[in-house]
């Protein structure tokens, strides 16, 4: 049959079903695929034998009563997977083979799929462009200059190459959301506490939220439905009944009202993103929904804020990699303090020591309240629009990010307007709340946009449904060359 | 109890200072398992082999929170009348260090389990209250060994994660009897209540010990040394002296007392400087986004109050009371629940202030002298019981008592048995003494007529020649009865 791997997830898994193909040609395609698009450097780490393995179980004794049967996926090197190699993207983690698999990949795994790979991401997922891993930037299928956004750059640049049917993230400050965005895919982030954090690489605790990227919407609520879950080993998980986010999926947004943030429209955002945001709202509004202008006036304080918290938290996280258990550990100290110093010196990038050195200064005695408790209480501000203002409405649209995927190497001399690309994705993590990134259309150069919409906690079922029907009638396709291969 | 006068005073030439104490006091949680993690509590298992993947902080790993250990501590923080607190937050203590895996200890910071109590200690000088800051909950450390290879640390992170009870002291102490008196009620309040085993040689409970001096009739405090994880209380006491005499002759020679952290070398008995204040770590404390606020519904904790045993404060009460004993010997009786569930089976099976008497002379003396706790006495409380019961009714006497015990204590045989087989039974049948006694009277006329003409002091010879006779085994009240009758005759 013709490649099967540019379908979306839903179609592959209905041809898996049909028996138009098996699990193991699925699984040899995608192989086939990712053998020659090693110039995009979107895997760490691959695990064929262990797919094709896999895959010929499920041929043998098939059960296409799960949500995933059969289906190969790679996924972000951030979730530890038993008996395979997990590195976070980081030098300290190079070496590392966890004996244990994360909740979330467990579930995936539970529900008939299995790991293709481990696919590239920011070193500890901080950055916003794939560039700061230790294992080399990822290339965006987009366009060979261009960064497929960060940190879940590997998963957003192997989904929209082809390389997995379906991946999922983690996104602490738009680490899902930026990077779909930037590849023309779906990302969404779950209301936290929905997707359990353990097994996962912390980066910043109260922030990271694992989630879906995919094709299409429906894909996104398989991915969503079969991922997400309560976990009693994780403290921060929400205990709720599991939704059936695929088969509850409908396009009637009749009615529904859409929030329109005054505060999303920023300076020196280019021209294409405004009008991308007016034919979202177009869209929308002839679907039926009513649009409603809201304000959201701590918006502008979001991102100074998240740049004080995620760092605290992950200057705290980092502190257990000192090479005394596990991980890289340097030959050079002639004591203990010489060997932590030697260690983390050698061990991580320079993204990562400046998050800790900023997260230790907000914490540092005489700075805290000045720093990390003034965050906090913002923090609250932010939230508290947030809840205001959905009061009234059902949903808000906003763009996912103020330009489209930069060049490699373009920011990287300038951490902050590196950071400023999170501005509109950072406010959600904050509030803990759900966001969808859908793709919207392409700018001037034909580069991909995305919109995104933020829902009410545990809302995802609604914001599904708006990008359900938003994705019947925008007519965005994705037209990816295969320049690569 | 003796009303003595409290008097601890250092004496330097220039008048007499008096010694403040706080103690910050170590209690590890008695719990199958460690605070955040599954891993088994178990004393004295092989070198790591009681550590899980969240125990070692492998990546993505995360701490859920043992209700147990939250439960022992309300248990401990009702125990110290103290205020449970329905909203407490677990905080990140951050340094580095080998046998600290996460990097962090997860403690309690800003706002404890436990808030405000008072512990009642009874002094020489009478009854005395030490308040009670504060009781948090927080991770033990893992064991860093570096004597075990020249040039290479091992760590055991067995003890890594356990829960402790961090019990905070405010400055009311004055003495290291006192401190003694302090650490010996909490362990026992402790194990009243199943909470602490308070085993000092495992580390289950250990303490930082706050000192410092300022003359007598000074209202304000002088600057403090911390002495850091003493773990006996004889260590405390030798560290209390020796840095309360340290801080003293400083300030008698016009020098500055600097706060700082110090150590106590057992071997030199004397304390070391081991970081100044300036040196102190920045822990950067901040709450653990790991862990939600921890919210105690109050039923809980009233149905925790509810539960909670008769305490040693309480029960001491009770028992002058119900058994009719001093002040003195309730204490003592009441200062272990083992000690006081002994007495109280042996009090209800014999005289109450006999048994009392007996308990805290022969049975104690053993004990100490072998050096075992009362539960591995090898004399039961029903055994004990009956020895007293012999002795109250006269069928033994007290000096056959104590050879009776000796050969309980020996065989573990019931005294009955030991007394049949033995032929103990004291003598007390009237007629059969006052055969013998006239017997005796008749054989001895001549010191009966000296008796009679006035020397009282042969009374005593008669006396000695009944015992003789009987083989110690006479009634001596029936013996003294019918002798003062026969000798008026």
């Amino acid at each position: 049959m013709a490649d099967i791997t540019n379908q979306s997830l839903n179609e592959i898994i209905e041809n898996v079903k049909t028996k138009k193909i098996s699990s193991t040609e699925l699984t040899k395609a995608y192989v086939k695929n990712i053998e020659s698009a090693k110039k995009l450097n979107v895997f760490v780490t691959t695990t064929f034998d262990q797919a094709l393995d896999k895959a010929k179980q499920f041929d043998n004794k098939p059960n296409f009563d799960q949500l995933l049967p059969g289906m190969p996926l790679a996924v972000k090197d951030l979730f530890c997977t038993e008996n395979t190699k997990t590195t976070a993207g980081s030098n300290i983690l190079n070496n590392f083979i966890p004996s244990y698999e994360s909740t979330v990949t467990k579930n995936l795994w539970d529900h008939g799929s299995f790991l293709l790979g481990k696919l590239n991401c920011d070193e500890f997922a901080m950055g916003s462009s794939n560039e700061t891993s230790h294992f080399g930037n990822v290339i965006n299928p987009v366009g060979d200059q261009l960064v497929p956004g960060g940190s879940s750059g590997g998963s957003s640049s192997a989904l929209a190459a082809d390389l997995t049917p379906a991946t999922i993230g983690t996104d602490t400050g738009g680490s899902i959301r930026q990077p779909a965005s930037f590849t023309g895919t779906v990302g969404l982030k779950p209301t936290y506490g929905l997707c359990s954090r353990w097994g996962i690489v912390a980066f910043a605790s109260s922030l990271d939220q694992a989630g879906p990227m995919t094709k299409t919407i429906k894909d996104c609520a398989i991915m969503l439905e079969a991922m997400s879950g309560f976990d009693k080993k994780d403290s921060t998980s929400i205990n709720k009944k599991k939704e059936q986010y695929s088969k509850n999926l409908k396009d009637n947004i009749k009615g529904l009202k859409i929030g329109i943030p005054k505060e999303y429209r920023v300076d020196n955002m280019p021209k294409e993103v405004d009008e991308l945001w007016e034919k979202g709202k177009k869209i929308l509004k002839d679907l039926g929904a009513q649009l409603i202008d809201i304000s959201l006036p701590h918006t502008k304080y979001a991102l100074p804020t998240y740049y004080i918290v995620a760092p605290a938290e992950a200057s705290s996280n980092l502190a257990r990699y000192d090479g005394v258990r596990y991980g890289y550990r340097s030959k050079q100290g002639k004591d203990l303090i010489e060997m932590y110093e030697k260690t983390r010196s050698e061990g991580f990038g320079d993204e990562v020591k400046r998050r800790i050195l900023i997260g230790t200064y907000v914490l540092s005695s005489g700075y805290y309240d000045a720093y990390y408790l003034k965050a906090q209480k913002v923090r609250q501000l932010i939230k508290k629009d947030f809840d205001d203002s959905f009061k009234k409405i059902d949903a808000i649209l906003t763009p996912s990010t103020p330009s489209s995927a930069f060049k490699i190497g373009e920011k990287t001399n300038d951490p902050v307007s590196m950071y400023l690309n999170d501005i509109f994705t950072v406010p959600v993590n904050l509030a803990g709340l759900p966001a969808l990134s859908m793709p919207a259309g392409v700018d001037n150069k034909g580069h991909p946009l995305g919109l995104q919409l933020i829902g009410k906690a545990l809302d995802e079922q609604k914001i599904l449904n708006i990008g359900y029907a938003f994705e019947k009638n925008c007519g965005f396709k994705n037209e990816i060359k295969k320049w690569w291969s | 109890m003796s009303k003595e006068k409290f008097d601890y005073f250092i004496k330097g030439e220039k008048g007499k200072y008096e010694v403040v104490i706080g103690l910050e006091v170590h209690a590890q949680v008695l719990s199958k398992s460690k605070l955040f993690s599954g891993s088994s509590t178990k004393f004295g298992a092989d070198p790591n082999n009681q550590v899980s993947l969240i125990d070692s902080a492998f990546p993505g790993m995360l701490p859920v929170i043992n209700e147990e250990c939250v439960k022992q501590a309300v248990r401990t923080g009702l125990g110290l009348n103290a205020k449970i607190n329905n909203y407490s937050v677990f905080d990140r203590k951050n340094y580095f260090y080998a046998d600290l895996p996460q990097g962090y200890q997860i403690s309690q910071y800003k706002n404890p389990i436990v808030g405000e109590g008072k512990v009642l200690l009874d002094m020489p000088y009478g009854s005395k209250e030490i308040g009670i800051e504060r009781l948090h909950l927080e991770q033990d450390a893992g064991k860093s060994i570096h004597d075990m290879d020249p040039s290479n640390t091992y760590v055991d992170l067995n003890r890594s994660g356990i829960a402790l009870m961090e019990i905070v002291s405010k400055p009311d102490l004055r003495s290291p009897d006192e401190v003694n008196a302090y650490i010996k009620k909490l362990r026992s309040i402790m194990r009243y209540l199943g909470t602490c085993d308070g085993n000092m040689q495992e580390g289950s409970l250990r303490a930082d010990v706050n000192v410092s001096v300022r003359k007598e009739g000074d209202t304000n405090f002088g600057t403090r040394c911390e002495i850091k994880n003493v773990n006996s209380i004889k260590f405390m006491q030798m560290a209390i002296e020796y840095e309360a005499a340290r801080q003293v002759e400083l300030i008698e020679n016009g020098k500055k007392i600097d706060q700082e952290t110090r150590l106590f070398d057992t071997k030199k008995n004397e304390t070391r400087s081991m970081r100044s204040k300036e040196d102190a770590h920045d822990y950067r404390y901040f709450p653990d986004p790991d862990l939600l606020p921890l919210k105690l519904e109050q039923k809980l904790i009233d149905d925790l109050k509810k539960s909670l045993p008769e305490l040693p404060d309480k029960k001491k009460e009770r028992f002058v009371k119900e058994y009719g004993l001093n002040a003195y010997e309730s204490n003592v009786l009441v200062s272990e629940k083992e000690i006081s569930d002994y007495y109280e089976e042996v009090a209800k099976l014999s005289d109450k202030k006999l048994a009392a008497t007996w308990m805290m002379g022969d049975l104690f003396a053993m004990l100490n002298d072998r050096g075992l706790d009362i539960s591995k006495s090898p004399i039961s409380a029903k055994h004990f019981a009956e020895l007293v019961q012999a002795i109250k009714s006269g069928e033994i006497s007290g000096r056959i008592a104590k050879e009776v015990f000796e050969i309980m204590v020996e065989s573990g045989d019931n005294p009955k048995k030991i007394i049949e087989s033995k032929g103990m039974k004291q003598q007390s049948d009237p007629k059969e003494l006052e055969k013998m006694i006239n017997e005796i009277l008749s054989k001895n006329k001549d010191k009966v007529d000296q008796y009679k003409a006035g020397k009282e002091k042969l009374y005593g010879f008669f006396i000695g020649q009944v015992m003789k006779l009987s083989g110690g085994k006479a009634n001596p009240q029936l013996t003294n009865e019918i002798l003062k009758k026969l000798l008026k005759g």
